[in-house]
């Protein structure tokens, strides 16, 4: 920007000076003012001048602006301006700060942290709980804007593969990346050839730190995969089903022929859960410290592992199941059946949640992405579809593939990974919170074996494919979140840190009757209308307290008790509430008449000959 | 091809030494910190539950007091000095820090009526049975003295009250007349009546201070302009106030402590209806005291116990009492607004915490960021019937209990026999008087 005062000098007069009817008291700065507005300096001044020229005519618009604070949340940019005193501040020495006022935000990074939906309506309420409501939102609204600066001190930038000049980026081999990149991120694909043990499934840690698989023929083993440390190798000597690490690296879940068995890092067998039988998949929720297994006998099963005791066992009447996927926004569980529906389930409730209708023919696979917006399913039609989860479950896009996909994963950013065959494809979309476009494959790969087991490395660009000739570490650039958080999920944490995190997580371990579709539900007002409230305490009850019980005359002494006096008192009050009813009617009636009366002209005194 | 892989540089997240601090990144994404608000909701009901579990008001009795103690009085200047008048005529200093008596006069014959201190600190007065007014010094006399009051006022009536000006040297006493005294002289300035009854406290605004407050036998409350020689108005309710307390914030608004087992808070400039009836006790409440932020004011009833009162909520938040607290006659809120003071029929002072959970002593800065989030989370969920339950209770002695339970049948039934009369009397001829206007009786200007 460049000084002001210096142009200020040789101005030609205002406009507002010939347009003010009295003439304003006029300030030392005035003249530099309009200058501004008139040079070709920012939005600012040059705002102020035309609303200024406005006010004569609309003496309104200015009120508005200011009164509307609150309501206009994309203009948070401008919000500091605004609420700035008229006239540029300037120091003792007459220097003008170019940047005066606090620093801009994005609209974009904002509308991230917003966590109140502006197109709700308060629900109807005393002026005083409304006041605190709107209060409430106005403080909100000034942390999503703080969070937002805050923005600035990530340190790190997400990963990205481009082609030159419409190279497709799918012709790019593993090995060319490979090349490209850094050493370190070259150590990150690596393959490791299990043939003997056939086809495997695996599971990262939450930090994405260790890495856990097993094999069909019973091979168990978990690592430290960064710097490819061992933590424990056995086997045990039954098929594995599924493996799932626990809220920590040190609890391992396998899903064995038989029963549900429990290891340590160290390989040896914590518990062996005999109430969960034959299970085909699990999945775990962190913050409910949930194992949910699903089996072959169509039950689906929570267990929580901080007490070791199951809290709900569902029976999904839809036979075998072995397609589980879970929301990680709302730790809902999406269960895939063989008529192609997807079915929603919650510890809570005996009944789905929802069915969505998905594909003709069976679901193949299911998977859900971080923000809980998107869902991915395959079927035995050979189709991929991405159904959008907010409201109304409506599929997004769908594609045809050549073979069908066979197992889905989404990363961190959005990225969607399917295996069909012994090919993994992976889709991206244009941002975090958009769907994957299915045009055109973002990587492609091929493996030795078939795959059996897809995950993407948290916090790491990397994708991890289980398959029949062993394990498969591929790089996929911009795959995940650059920016941990050190205190939900730290990569880097020490013993020690994590024994903290762990008595902090338990602390706040949510109850399992709180997964519902909204997680959010709990924090929102509560407009419970009168009609819900009677019902509930119908039910509650077994009667409604609020009607009368039907009269019942006393009995009576020195035989005015008798069969008629009876009936006839009971008459009595009967026809009292009658005339009651009555009356009422009555009261209401001559309000509507008066209401159509005025409409006529004056009475005159013929109208009585009128018929 | 363009190509950038996720690589971090561990030396950036690892601390460098063992001496150093654990290195913690933020990322405050919404999307990595899933669960926000039922976390938040578990966090809170921990809080609410913690908060229950170190409730812990009570902290010190002292003893010493050969007979009840009648009235209790802060020191304007040390926040650890307290003094109390006993039904036997005697005065203690106490020292609260070491929870000791630090001196002690016998003052009177007969009860101790009333005690206040001089707004410097200096020295203090008493009034008694025995129809006199003492002003005495703070400090004890030095050795080889006698204890001897600086002044000694004979009255032609017993004074019941008396209570000192916030920033002149005059002070107040009410008996059969409101009595302005000027400290220099053994005459009244000026004494002030309405009707004839004997009143039983008086009480001057600590924020306009001329105007003075009194009740009486007589069911009534005046109040006076000190600058006018005749009372401004009163109000006259259903049963007899025992004390009122002026809020110490707010000019306007005092509290009355009545006879009905309930607390009246007023606004001065509208007698006709009281702001906010608070009931709770199940019997008479004797005496009442503000907190100095004139949020909360405490109250003592004959039912051996305390309760405290937001201004603004009809219900109390806390209620003390302890197996061995008798019948409670006087209580006071220290000038911290963080203990109370309570002094009771059988001869002991009481001291508790105005915040039931609080702990004491200096705080760490981790402790205390720690303690306000959890009082944030807890207003923020106060509404949830789990939290509010948890929150909401609290152990009583069995008399309470079922005195409460008892009251409750006999209100029910009052107010469904007011139902019954308009129901069966001709429309329009019962009207239904709300429950606020109900106890007031008269205004008089």
């Amino acid at each position: 920007m460049e000084t002001v005062p210096k142009l200020g000098n040789n101005v030609p007069p205002k406009k507002d000076k010939l347009q003010g009817k009295k003439k304003k008291p006029r300030r030392y700065w005035e003249e530099e003012t309009t200058q501004t507005a008139a040079g070709a300096s920012p939005g600012p001044p040059r705002k102020r001048k035309r609303n200024r020229e406005l006010r004569p005519q609309k003496p309104k618009n200015t009120h508005s602006t200011k009164k509307s604070r609150i309501s206009k949340k994309p203009q948070v940019p401008k919000k500091p301006w605004e609420r700035r005193s008229p006239g540029p501040q300037r120091s003792l020495s007459g220097a003008q700060d170019p940047f005066a006022g606090p620093a801009p935000v994005p609209v974009a990074v904002v509308q991230k942290f917003c966590r109140i939906d502006k197109s709700k309506k308060l629900p109807r309420s005393e002026t005083k709980i409304r006041s605190r409501l709107e209060a409430a939102e106005a403080q909100e609204e000034e942390i999503s804007v703080k969070a937002a600066r805050s923005e600035l001190l990530l340190a790190e930038e997400p990963g990205f593969l481009e082609g030159e000049n419409g190279e497709d980026t799918a012709k790019i081999c593993q090995a060319d990346i490979v090349e490209a990149v850094d050493i370190a991120s070259a150590a990150k694909h690596f393959d490791l050839n299990l043939r003997q043990f056939g086809p495997y499934r695996l599971n990262y840690s939450r930090t994405g730190r260790h890495l856990a698989f097993g094999g069909r023929r019973g091979h168990v083993a978990a690592l430290d995969w960064v710097t490819k440390k061992l933590m424990c190798e056995i086997n045990v000597m039954e098929a594995v089903r599924d493996i799932r690490f626990l809220h920590s690296e040190a609890l391992l879940a396998v899903a064995q022929n038989r029963w549900l068995h429990i290891y340590d890092n160290q390989g040896i067998e914590l518990h062996c859960i005999r109430r969960c039988d034959r299970i085909t998949r699990l999945e775990f929720l962190p913050f409910h410290f949930l194992l949910a297994t699903a089996s072959e006998t169509g039950f689906l099963t929570y267990l929580d592992v901080s007490v070791g005791k199951i809290v709900a066992a569902l029976n999904a009447r839809a036979g075998r199941l072995n397609i589980m996927t879970q929301n990680p926004y709302n730790a809902v569980i999406h269960l895939g059946h063989s008529n192609g529906t997807v079915s929603l389930w919650s510890p809570a409730m005996k009944e789905p949640l929802a069915k969505i209708l998905c594909h003709r023919g069976a679901v193949r696979a299911v998977a859900v992405d971080s923000t809980g917006t998107h869902m991915a399913t395959s079927g035995l039609d050979h189709q991929l579809k991405i159904f959008d989860l907010r409201g109304t479950f409506q599929p997004l896009s769908a594609r045809t593939l050549p073979q069908g996909a066979g197992h889905l994963a989404f990363s961190q950013r959005g990225l969607l990974a399917a295996g069909t065959g012994d090919v993994v494809n992976i889709w991206a979309g244009q941002g975090k919170a958009s769907p994957p476009s299915l045009e055109q494959p973002y990587l492609t790969h091929r493996l030795s074996g078939h795959v059996h087991g897809l995950q993407f490395c948290p916090f790491e660009d990397v994708l991890g494919v289980g398959h029949s000739g062993g394990i498969t570490s591929m790089l996929a650039p911009g795959a995940a979140e650059p920016n941990f958080d050190g205190l939900e999920s730290n990569p880097y944490r020490s013993r020690k840190q994590r024994q903290e995190w762990e008595v902090k997580a338990l602390l706040e371990k949510v109850p399992a009757e709180l997964i519902c579709l909204d997680p959010r539900a709990l924090a929102e007002v509560d407009v419970i209308s009168l009609e819900q409230e009677k019902k509930e305490r119908l039910e509650r009850l077994g009667y409604d307290p609020g009607t009368k019980p039907p009269f019942q005359p006393k009995p009576k002494q020195k035989g005015r008790s008798s069969t008629a006096s009876l009936v006839k008192r009971k008459r009595k009050v009967m026809d009292e509430e009658h005339r009651d009813k009555v009356r009422q009617s009555l009261e209401q009636q001559p309000q509507k008449q008066e209401k159509a009366k005025p409409m006529g002209a004056r009475p005159s005194a013929l109208d009585r000959f009128v018929r | 091809m363009k190509v950038k892989m996720l690589s971090r540089n561990p030396d950036s997240y690892v601390r460098e030494t063992k001496l150093d601090l654990q290195r913690v990144p933020r990322n405050y994404d919404p999307t990595l910190h899933p669960f926000e608000v039922p976390r938040e909701y578990v966090r809170a009901l921990n809080a609410t539950k913690l908060e229950r579990v170190f409730a812990k008001p009570f902290l010190a009795s002292l003893d010493g007091h050969r007979d009840g103690v009648s009235c209790l009085a802060k020191h304007p200047k040390s926040l650890a000095t307290v003094l109390s008048g006993a039904c036997d005529g005697e005065v203690r200093i106490w020292n609260l820090t070491k929870r000791k008596c630090i001196r002690m006069i016998q003052a009177h014959e007969g009860f101790v009526r009333g005690i206040c201190t001089r707004f410097c600190g200096t020295s203090f007065f008493t009034v008694g049975d025995d129809k006199t007014v003492k002003q005495w010094k703070m400090d004890g006399p030095s050795y080889g003295e006698e204890e001897e009051p600086l002044h000694t006022i004979l009255g032609k009536t017993v004074y019941t009250g008396i209570d000192h000006h916030w920033k002149e040297a005059v002070f107040a006493t009410c008996g059969q007349q409101v009595d302005i005294w000027d400290e220099q002289r053994t005459s009244p300035i000026c004494s002030m009546t309405w009707g004839f009854d004997s009143i039983s406290s008086v009480k001057f605004n600590p924020i306009e201070t001329f105007l003075l407050g009194s009740c009486a036998s007589d069911r009534n409350i005046v109040l006076y302009d000190m600058r006018q020689a005749t009372p401004l108005k009163k109000v006259i309710l259903d049963m007899r106030t025992n004390t009122i307390c002026w809020n110490p914030m707010e000019a306007f608004i005092f509290t009355a402590a009545n006879e009905d087992y309930n607390l009246y808070t007023f606004d001065m400039r509208a007698l006709d209806t009281p702001l906010m009836i608070h009931m709770d006790h199940v019997s008479a409440v004797l005496d009442v005291d503000y907190s100095p932020t004139g949020k909360d004011f405490v109250s003592a009833s004959f039912d051996k116990s305390i309760r405290i009162f937001p201004v603004d909520k009809s219900r109390s938040r806390e209620v003390y009492h302890t197996k061995r607290m008798q019948h409670v006659i006087c209580v006071k809120w220290t000038s911290d607004s963080k203990y109370i003071m309570c002094g009771s029929d059988e001869m002991n002072i009481r001291l508790w915490k105005a915040n039931a959970s609080e702990k004491l002593g200096v705080l760490t800065s981790r402790e205390k960021a720690a303690t306000d989030y959890n009082q944030r989370l807890k207003e923020k969920f106060q509404h949830h019937p789990h939290i509010k339950r948890i929150s909401r209770h609290r152990h009583l002695p069995k008399s309470i209990y079922s005195q409460i339970q008892e009251q409750r049948i006999m209100k029910e039934a009052r107010r469904r026999k007011e139902l019954n009369r308009i129901k069966h009397s001709k429309p329009g001829s019962v009207q239904r008087v709300s429950e606020k206007k109900k106890r007031v009786v008269a205004v008089v200007k």
